[in-house]
């Protein structure tokens, strides 16, 4: 059916993934509650159990069950700012968050200086592109190459880097995506493929 | 009795006259000086809406053609125009206003106004036609001067009505036939691979390494009787990379199963629990080994990003697993859990077809699934007949792809662009 209605302008056609969509939405706000009841399924019987690290499903226990209750007593409005909701999504929730992805950019760095040591061909030219692609992104790279025609500048080397060799790579990986897509959706509709339904 | 002034009360009145015509005078031009602006338009000034000079309106735009807007669901004309003569840089017209009228039952009704176009515009879309309704178009060139964003004069010139046109849905979006080809080739190339197959054909998949490293992985984790974990990503079944990576879990737990090696599965979607929780069980029925599947491997966390991330990598801290599979699709928490697998000494083997993962993933983790290998995962595992002809089919694909891009690019070396135009599609 998505098939078709992205080639058939005409209604119903066209109105097609609205409604698969919306119906998508409806299941996956009923299924939210089997991921709830599981998750608590399992930190009660962490708990009951004392398993090793039970004292993290107490949290878990404790902040689903404060959060909600706080959301189902303040009733419709609960995410207007002033509400204890609220509260607890500007002061607990978003900073949590904040610092998880603040947290990216220390394992960008031991990410990068693994991935940047010159052990051989392919790891030193990685090296080297990222060094000139790095350079090129801050003032100074066109400060030192100032000295250099318009052309051959650092920023004008980075902005070539990412322009071409990287967008063709990029490109060359998508296209071979989009064919893995398409092959794969193929096998999943003629039932070629089944093991995501726990079939063969 | 009458009073008759004196020649001295009538002088004296007379000049206190003069004097207060005087002071008048004065008055009035200080506050004319005052109410001037500094710079005036003397336009401005001397044309009133009452009174607009012809030369200020401009000659109005010509032939005016209206047709159903095409490969649409219905609702929309495509209203077009030649651009009136005085549509030029600096020139007198500054919009234009395209006016519309219904046609019901012979009768036709007032004109109004439904939109505007810029200047140097020729084409209009109304957007909200009733199917199977006749209208009629007028373009009007609009002239007009505008100061403190309030309009001082407007010169228009109305165009001949054209029309009646009504619009209409259409059955087959014509602009897509590239894409409708495309598919369609697609399929022939998998459909027919897949009979080959079928028939016993022996077919060359290349090695991939990530995939003949998942049974060491395995057994690493059986040897050191440490936890495997795999993480399916963050999004929901209605997404080809989860299925992609639900697939392979499948083929995961079978090998788990064997080795009787704990696979836990912590999921962020509730559906992908739910079927995650099946794959797994059916791998463990698979290989004769039902009872050692717990409902608690497979359990879910929280859909929260972060959070999610924030979870496992604390289970990945605490619990210190032999192996960790990354299958599916990842946003930004892609290093975070990548990074935390790789410090904990963990083999990592990851899979996704999100590009800008990617070189997380090759920096953090021992063996990777580049995109399309992602999704040839479960054929390249189960060595299926019908699923390696499938892959035969997409590289097929990918062959008649190459050629196109080869042909493109010496055609358009050489100033030829009509090529290229044809692998267009729009959305």
């Amino acid at each position: 059916m998505f098939v078709i209605q992205y080639f058939i302008p005409h209604y119903p056609f066209n109105r097609m993934s609205h409604w698969f969509s919306d119906w998508f939405a409806i299941i996956l706000a009923c299924a939210i509650v089997l991921g709830a009841l599981n998750l608590m399924k399992i930190s009660i019987q962490k708990v009951i159990k004392k398993k090793p690290g039970w004292g993290y499903a107490v949290v878990i226990i404790a902040s689903f069950l404060l959060i909600t209750i706080i959301g189902l007593s303040e009733g419709e409005g609960f995410r207007e700012p002033g509400t204890w909701f609220d509260w607890l999504y500007v002061y607990v929730y978003t900073p949590c968050s904040s610092t998880m992805f603040a947290i990216l950019g220390f394992f960008v760095a031991s990410a990068s200086y693994r991935a940047f040591r010159a052990r051989n061909f392919e790891a030193t030219l990685l090296l080297l592109a990222a060094f000139f692609v790095m350079i090129g992104r801050v003032p100074v790279g066109d400060i030192i190459s100032g000295f250099m025609p318009e052309g051959a500048r650092l920023s004008n080397l980075a902005s070539w880097i990412m322009t071409f060799p990287q967008t063709a790579g990029q490109r060359a990986i998508m296209i071979g995506i989009a064919l893995g897509i398409v092959s794969t959706s193929l096998r999943v509709i003629l039932g070629i493929e089944r093991a995501h339904l726990a079939g063969e | 009795m009458k009073y008759y002034p004196s020649t001295s009360a009538r002088f004296t009145a007379g000049f206190g006259c003069f004097l207060l015509a005087l002071l008048f005078s004065l008055f009035s031009l200080s506050v004319l000086a005052q109410e001037e602006p500094a710079e005036t338009d003397t336009a401005s000034l001397s044309v009133t809406p009452d009174s607009i000079p012809l030369e200020y309106y401009p000659l109005p735009p010509t032939n005016v053609r209206v047709k159903d807007a095409p490969n649409d669901a219905g609702g929309s004309i495509d209203v077009q125009w030649d651009m009136s003569p005085d549509d030029v840089p600096e020139g007198k017209v500054k919009q234009y206003r395209i006016l519309r009228a219904e046609l019901i039952e012979g009768q036709r009704r007032e004109f109004i106004e439904i939109g505007d176009a810029t200047a140097g515009a020729t084409l209009f879309t109304d957007g909200n036609t009733e199917d199977g309704l006749d209208y009629i178009y007028k373009v009007v060139a609009v002239n007009s001067l505008t100061q403190n964003n309030e309009v001082v004069w407007e010169a228009a010139t109305e165009s001949m009505p054209a029309g009646p046109v009504r619009s209409s849905a259409q059955w087959f979006d014509r602009q897509r036939v590239n894409a409708l080809v495309g598919v369609l080739l697609l399929c022939v190339f998998i459909i027919y691979f897949i009979t080959r197959a079928r028939a016993g054909k022996e077919l060359f998949i290349r090695k991939i390494a990530g995939l003949e490293a998942v049974e060491e992985a395995v057994g690493r984790a059986t040897e050191m009787g440490k936890k495997i974990f795999y993480i399916p990503g963050i999004s929901d079944m209605d997404n080809m990379q989860t299925i992609a990576g639900i697939t392979i879990l499948g083929k995961v737990a079978e090998l788990a199963a064997q080795h009787e090696t704990w696979l836990e599965v912590p999921v962020c979607r509730s559906l992908v629990m739910v079927t995650a929780k099946e794959v797994v069980k059916e791998a463990h029925s698979k290989v004769g080994r039902p009872d050692t599947f717990h409902e608690d491997q497979v359990h879910y966390l929280t859909d929260d990003q972060f959070g999610y991330a924030a979870a496992i990598d604390g289970m990945v801290v605490r619990e210190k697993p032999a192996t960790i599979f990354f299958m599916g699709e990842f946003f930004a928490e892609s290093l975070i859990l990548a990074e935390t697998g790789n410090a904990s000494g963990a083999i990592q083997i990851a899979g996704t077809a999100a590009p800008a993962q990617l070189p997380f993933f090759i920096a953090s983790c021992d063996f990777t699934l580049i995109g399309e290998e992602l999704f040839v995962a479960s054929a390249y595992l189960s060595r299926e007949p019908k699923l390696l002809g499938s892959l035969k089919g997409q590289d097929m694909g990918k062959a008649v792809i190459l050629v196109a891009i080869l042909i493109g690019i010496i055609l358009e070396t050489f100033d030829i662009w009509s090529f290229s135009t044809l692998f267009s599609v729009i959305d």
